[in-house]
């Protein structure tokens, strides 16, 4: 059904490689999020799947089939937007029915999938409303209602969050992740935002400089990071690294250890806190260490240091190591 | 204290911007003023306002000596025509220009605009000669296709401006959404640039209706639109005031009115969509 | 950002618009260039041949010609430092919280709808003419001699003219780019102690550069062509005294029916149209860029 294979997929914007050549295979079903830093080329991947670019060379196949030098139109994937992209002078019904017009649907069928997904979606009370009527969630819905009456082979999601404020983010993402659960058709998700990826998806490709840097399920990631890149990036606060005579000790030239895998108290690092965040679930501490530099500590909320005092560290959970190269031993 | 000195400098203000604002109108009201005086009136000295003998004659007897309805239809079908006309090649181009924008993009939209500079009388000979062989002297259509390449330029390059400010993923997304490239334009890059359109179209009848030059070169009877009517009146009139006043009265009223009724849309045509 | 198939189709829609514009631009052109290098005079239609450059040496060597360009550059340079000039102060004063900001406007975007020949005929004898005019009546009424506008100052009069017709574009532009300065920006200069002429300096003016711009860009366009007010007014008298380039070829091509020398002339003023064109774009082109 939603299959989808990249065979050196490459991209070149004139003499610029942004994607130097990638092989990526995303099964049927599958919920596949792309996460990297901006500019690392995991839109533009988006794009290319959807036929808004041309691939410069290699092959995208949809279930099987090459669809590498097809027009968006004729791949049947659905795409949501960032800005939602929504239609400003047609009304909710009518940006929903869109594509269905476009396939040349008959009326009732089209009203019966509209009116099919604005009940998936709580958005019967709106359609006859006009997008700028709507708050910013019902935006996306409707946009996400645009992509699913289409019955598409997958989804593609680009960035569709960034433009909501905190608390509703929570709450869309919560309801993508129910609508992928409730549809079971392959989704292919666009975010730079680690939280975003290790919470729903099935499968996180890391990209960095238009490069796979990891392919793996979001523990796996957090668990095994192939690399420093992949290690600072997955995990919030972000890995503490330390190189020098304390890595050495672990026969390695960099060491990691993520905040939360450290513990305050008795033990071989002492420092003095700098800054301290008092969440009351937890509590951030920046201390510098002697011989090592700052650490990031992700202590209980019941911690009680303060910009000043002087603190015992020591590591409590897996350490990372790492060669010259950044590669994970 | 304040506010009594703010209030007092806002009467000021609006005293010293409205008597700029009728000064600046004044010569357009003095017209129609002297339009409705009679011939005597219209050139006594000193001049008169409120003593002045009231008349409608003039207009009856411009009305009368000249084939109005005519001058007036040609120029309805020669400004509407040629930018309708521009509309439906430019809307295509703007999109190009502004949708997939290449290296040269810009270079081309400048290129179109310098085709304006050149002046009309350099080229007035050949197209005169052109126009006789191609039998399209005096024909509204041989002056709707003159007025259209003129102004085509001018509305290649609003509608690019206000194509610009949509964004393109509207565009993609009506792609994924299986749009071919004409439902594109029509279904959704048109009603949504509606309100530009509408400005482009406004401000190219106007410029169309008030074009006096190959409306008046390019015609002689038939074809003739209202420049061409308002040419040949002040001509062997002379010095007949009032009715010339009455006549130009009647050539630019209804685009005068026209224009004050759109006047929103309007003002945003006049700055090309360059300015925000 | 695109793919092939949209690259394609976007050169299809452009095609017809620059193929149009070529024609339109290319074969009157053409025309135009090869009658130039031809003795062709209408009153004397037997006698024709290659003249090499005589007709543009004709003009070269005309001491109207010298005289026509400079009241063209002066034509166009007047009109625009005028209406721009007025056009910034009426703005400044029209976007000051006044009463019936709507009429007002109405008011003074009524030149805008005047076609040139109804503009300079109302200027010719409502206000200027020696006897009838209002000008000369406001004179008589001081006890002074009239002014003999047409005849003593034609160019500055037709400056006169032409700019009043294209004041209400420019103070259009102008307001509609000054209401889009945020407020908050001139409060913060204000705070910051700048006085209102340093605020107009440091943060009005330069908030109106692109708006500026485009003014300068679209009045040159249309006024190096002007023509018929000058034809309705002056005819391009008297002698040669408010004779413009496109008028000396109008006056070659009507009055002396000589169209070798007309076509000449055409090529001369598209060629300053060119010089005049490459540097607007040069020094104004970096203002339009978004």
């Amino acid at each position: 059904m939603g299959k989808i294979q990249l065979t050196k997929v490459r991209k070149a914007f004139g003499e610029v490689d942004v994607i130097p050549g990638i092989d990526l295979t995303i099964e049927d079903g599958e919920f596949v999020v792309f996460v990297g830093p901006s500019g690392c080329g995991k839109s533009t991947l988006l794009r290319l799947i959807a036929g808004l670019e041309d691939t410069t060379s290699g092959t995208i196949e949809i279930d099987g089939k090459d669809a590498t030098n097809l027009p968006p139109a004729k791949r049947g994937l659905a795409m949501v937007f960032q800005s939602y992209a929504l239609y400003p002078h047609m009304t909710v019904r009518k940006n929903i029915a869109f594509p269905l017009k476009m396939a040349g649907m008959d009326q009732a069928e089209q009203d019966r999938r509209v009116e099919r997904a604005a009940k998936v979606l709580n958005l019967s009370n709106y359609l006859d409303r006009r997008p700028g009527q709507l708050s910013g969630g019902q935006r996306q819905r409707v946009a996400i209602g645009r992509a699913i009456v289409r019955e598409p082979a997958a989804f593609l999601f680009d960035e569709p969050l960034s433009n909501l404020d905190a608390a509703l983010r929570v709450g869309m993402r919560q309801e993508i992740s129910e609508l992928h659960q409730s549809l079971k058709t392959t989704m292919i998700y666009v975010t730079h935002d680690q939280v975003e990826a290790m919470t729903m998806a099935d499968k996180i490709v890391v990209l960095n400089a238009g490069r796979i840097e990891q392919v793996g399920a979001p523990l796996e990631l957090y668990n095994y990071p192939r690399n420093l890149f992949v290690a600072g990036f997955i995990g919030s606060p972000k890995m503490n690294f330390i190189e020098g005579a304390e890595a050495a000790k672990h026969d390695a030239h960099t060491i990691g250890v993520r905040p939360e895998h450290i513990a305050v108290g008795d033990g071989p690092w002492e420092g003095v806190v700098g800054l301290s965040e008092h969440l009351g679930s937890d509590s951030f501490l920046k201390v510098a260490v002697e011989g090592i530099g700052t650490l990031t500590v992700r202590a209980p909320g019941e911690v009680n240091a303060h910009h000043g005092d002087r603190i015992r560290l020591a590591p409590a959970g897996k350490i990372h190591r790492f060669n010259t190269n950044g590669m994970a031993l | 204290m304040a506010r009594a000195l703010s209030h007092r400098r806002m009467w000021i203000t609006t005293a010293a911007a409205w008597a700029v604002a009728l000064l600046i109108f004044f010569p357009v009201l003095w017209m129609i003023l002297t339009s409705f005086k009679t011939e005597p009136s219209a050139v006594a000295m000193p001049p008169q306002f409120l003593s002045a003998d009231w008349t409608l004659e003039n207009y009856a007897e411009v009305w009368a000596r000249s084939d109005y309805p005519r001058f007036f239809w040609n120029s309805v079908v020669i400004a509407v025509g040629s930018t309708l006309l521009g509309l439906v090649i430019a809307i295509p181009a703007a999109w190009a220009m502004a949708f997939v924008p290449g290296r040269k993009t810009k270079d081309l939209l400048m290129w179109m605009l310098s085709t304006k500079m050149m002046p009309a009388v350099a080229v007035m000979i050949p197209l005169y000669l052109i126009f006789q062989r191609l039998g399209l002297m005096d024909t509204r259509i041989g002056l709707v296709l003159v007025l259209m390449l003129m102004n085509l330029p001018i509305i290649v390059w609003m509608l690019y401006t206000y194509f610009k400010e949509i964004p393109g993923e509207i565009l993609e997304a009506a792609r994924m959404d299986g749009a071919n490239l004409w439902n594109e334009i029509a279904h959704v890059l048109t009603p949504m640039a509606l309100p530009g359109i509408a400005s482009t179209m406004l401000l190219n009848i106007i410029l169309a209706w008030n074009e006096a030059f190959w409306t008046i070169v390019l015609t002689t009877t038939r074809a003739a639109p209202l420049s061409a009517f308002i040419a040949s009146f002040s001509a062997p009139q002379g010095l007949f005031y009032a009715k010339l006043s009455a006549a130009s009265a009647m050539a630019i009223l209804p685009i005068l009115i026209l224009g004050w009724f759109s006047q929103k849309q309007l003002v945003r045509g006049l700055t090309f969509g360059a300015v925000k | 950002m695109s793919t092939h198939s949209s690259r394609l189709a976007a050169r299809m829609m452009v095609a017809p618009s620059v193929v149009l514009l070529l024609i339109w631009m290319i074969v009157p052109l053409a025309m135009t260039l090869y009658y130039s290098f031809r003795l062709y005079r209408l009153l004397s239609p037997d006698r024709t041949g290659w003249v090499g450059f005589n007709n543009y040496l004709w003009f070269f060597n005309s001491p109207d010609f010298w005289l026509a360009l400079f009241n063209t550059l002066a034509l166009v340079g007047g009109v625009l430092v005028i209406t721009v000039v007025l056009g910034i102060l009426i703005a400044l004063l029209i976007d000051q919280p006044v009463k019936g900001q709507g009429f007002l406007r109405i008011l003074v975007i009524a030149p805008f709808f005047v076609m040139p020949p109804v503009a300079a005929s109302i200027w010719e004898n409502l206000f200027m003419h020696p006897q009838n005019g209002l000008f000369s009546a406001i004179a008589r009424g001081f006890g002074a001699q009239p002014i003999l506008f047409l005849e003593q100052y034609p160019m500055l009069s037709v400056i006169g003219i032409v700019s009043w017709e294209w004041l209400p574009f420019a103070t259009l532009i102008l307001l509609t780019a000054l209401q889009s300065l945020s407020s908050e920006q001139l409060e913060a200069a204000e705070m910051d102690g700048a006085s209102a002429f340093a605020r107009f300096r440091y943060i009005i003016l330069p908030h109106m550069t692109r708006a500026i711009t485009v003014v300068i860009l679209i009045q040159t366009i249309f006024l190096l062509g002007i023509f018929g007010e000058i034809f309705t007014t002056t005819q391009g008298g008297p002698g040669s005294a408010s004779t413009t380039l496109p008028y000396m070829i109008f006056k070659q091509a009507i009055a002396a029916k000589d169209i070798g020398r007309a076509a000449a002339g055409g090529i001369i003023a598209v060629i300053l149209a060119n010089i005049v064109a490459y540097f607007l774009m040069r020094g104004l082109g970096r203002n339009l860029e978004n």
